[in-house]
């Protein structure tokens, strides 16, 4: 088992989900040939991966603050701690995400589309053919081939319809810890009507309106997940669902969300191979694949 | 002849009354979560501004969102209908009316008699509607009828993500952080919504002159971007909110004849 650390939250933000890092075993960075690493500041989380040889040895997550060099930084100090690792000793790193180009200690910024379909590939195999990521902000559907390379893609990042910021905004207004609203939704005895806006404010006032109306703290969260749902499969279902089907970012990790996207898309996402004692966290999809880039980049300027 | 109009909007309800066409008194209340209790109390308001009875009002026609939650009515009109006669009402020469209410916006273009030729309308999306600018005085922790004024004194606007309300405030917030000045977030705010708005009117095709009415034409910050944006004048009527009731009351009138 990893060494995971989390990071507690103040007892009234029910959006605010831990920030933890964690250390492979059995893997010593002093015994690697090659020290590279991955930082993804997204608009909500920052991730860091630090890979010896091309393989996971530590990885953090931490909310993005205001300011992406200062997020950056902090992820991957978080992600060094009690590594005994200095900063230095990384041969390479590639920064990814939507703060990319503000990664201060980055070697090269690549689009984190690209890293998370390598990042993908690299925790699931050649097999992944369709991956959903659902981040803070955005949606993705990327399709790639089997070796993670993207060969299409869509997105939306213009709206907080089915992102990890409406679940977010979801968490607060019912009073449920966002880590433990996947299970409480699928409480519900039947699956009720999604709500109908697409809009989170006024999705919002929706489901006040629905509890007014007497309905369960339960059924609105599964009202809403379910619409949330419908909205990040509408994406996959334009790009085509060709298996193997994977769930990357934050959402992946919210068994509402995967359960109800299962059946809406009639596909089983390939399991999770436990990250905990992998370090193959689908929530750092996109900071792997960045750091299988700058290892891919290290090992080529060797050679010239 | 007397009629009245009932706009049940999504926050609020408004009540027009008109006796041969002169607006003889209004009416409002906040919906809370019973309409129809909104709309009685502001029937009863305006009633008892005019000092009438109920049944001296011949014909009601009901508008807006909630028109079916309306009380006692006769008869119903579209919101976009309800823009187009009361915008021709207020200003004959207006020909495109935008109504900004608190959950809707939407542009009318009319013919000189108010009949309503074309519209567009976002109903989907919080940004483009009066919710963005109350979500964003709350991040920005500014009374609503104060954020106008404070952001007149802004020499230029801090840039935000404005495609979304939810992901606006976490722009807001962190421009906070970063302490921007607050009449330049202000006027972000307002530049952003006037965009939204005006890129939508595009699609109808202005045609002068322009009338501004709904719930935010009371907004001098809102007002003044939008100015800006679409280069020219806009008429405003002295009471914008009850825009859509006059249309309806006086839509009521045609058809009692």
């Amino acid at each position: 088992m990893c060494k995971i650390e989390t990071r507690k939250r103040e007892a009234d933000a029910y959006w605010r989900w831990p920030e933890y890092h964690g250390i492979v075993p059995g893997r010593d960075w002093k015994d690697a040939d090659i020290l590279t690493g991955g930082i993804d500041v997204g608009s909500v989380s920052s991730k860091a991966v630090i890979m010896t040889d091309g393989e996971v040895y530590s990885w953090g997550i931490l909310r993005t603050g205001s300011n992406s060099a200062d997020s950056a930084k902090k992820v991957l100090d978080w992600t060094l701690e009690g590594t005994g690792l200095k900063p230095e000793k990384i041969a390479s790193i590639v920064g990814t995400g939507y703060g990319r180009v503000n990664v201060p200690m980055a070697n090269k910024a690549i689009t984190e589309i690209a890293c998370h379909a390598k990042g993908a590939n690299h925790i699931w195999g050649p097999t992944v053919r369709t991956i959903l990521d659902v981040g803070g902000q955005d949606v993705k559907a990327i399709s790639c081939d089997e070796t993670g390379r993207v060969t299409s893609f869509l997105m939306n990042d213009k709206c907080a319809a089915g992102t990890g910021r409406g679940m977010e905004v979801f968490a607060d207004l019912l009073k449920i810890p966002i880590e433990e609203v996947g299970e409480v939704s699928l409480t519900v005895d039947e699956e009720p009507e999604p709500v109908s806006s697409t809009c989170v404010v006024f999705a919002k006032s929706e489901a006040v309106g629905l509890l007014y109306a007497g309905w369960s703290k339960e059924k609105v969260l599964a009202a809403y997940m379910r619409a949330m749902a419908i909205r990040m499969c509408e994406l996959v279902k334009r790009i085509g669902v060709k298996k193997d089907f994977v769930i990357t970012g934050g959402q992946s990790k919210n068994v509402g969300i995967v359960t109800r996207i299962e059946s809406i898309l009639g596909v089983k996402r390939l399991p999770v191979a436990d990250w905990k004692e992998t370090g193959l966290d689908p929530m750092a999809a996109g900071a792997i694949g960045a750091a299988l880039f700058a290892e891919a980049l290290y090992s080529k300027s060797l050679k010239q | 002849m007397i009629t009245a109009g009932i706009d049940m909007g999504t926050q609020s309800v408004k009540v027009a009354i008109l006796e041969n066409g002169e607006i003889i008194s209004i009416g409002f209340a906040f919906c809370g979560f019973n309409p129809k209790e909104a709309a009685e109390q502001a029937f009863e308001e305006a009633l008892r501004k005019a000092n009438l009875s109920f049944d001296k009002i011949e014909h009601i026609t009901a508008t807006g969102a909630g028109a079916d939650k309306a009380i006692n009515f006769d008869s119903t009109i579209s919101m976009m209908g309800a823009d187009a006669q009361a915008g021709a009402y207020f200003f004959p020469s207006a020909r495109t009316i935008i109504d900004v209410g608190a959950e809707e916006a939407r542009a009318v273009s009319c013919d000189e008699n108010g009949n309503m030729l074309n519209f567009v309308l976002n109903a989907r999306c919080a940004a483009g509607a009066g919710t963005f600018i109350e979500a964003m005085a709350r991040a920005l922790e500014v009374k609503l009828d104060e954020l106008g004024p404070l952001s007149l004194k802004a020499e230029k606007a801090s840039p935000i993500n404005a495609s979304c309300v939810i992901f606006a405030e976490s722009d807001v917030i962190s421009l906070i952080h970063r302490q921007e000045s607050k009449p330049e977030i202000a006027r972000a705010i307002y530049d952003a919504m006037a965009e939204r708005i005006s890129s939508m009117v595009r699609r109808l095709g202005i045609k002068p002159h322009v009338a501004l009415m709904g719930g935010v034409a009371k907004d001098v910050g809102f007002v003044t971007s939008l100015k800006r944006k679409l280069g020219m004048e806009l008429l405003i009527p002295q009471e914008p909110v009850f825009g859509g009731s006059v249309g309806a009351a006086l839509t009521a009138a045609k058809r009692v004849g």
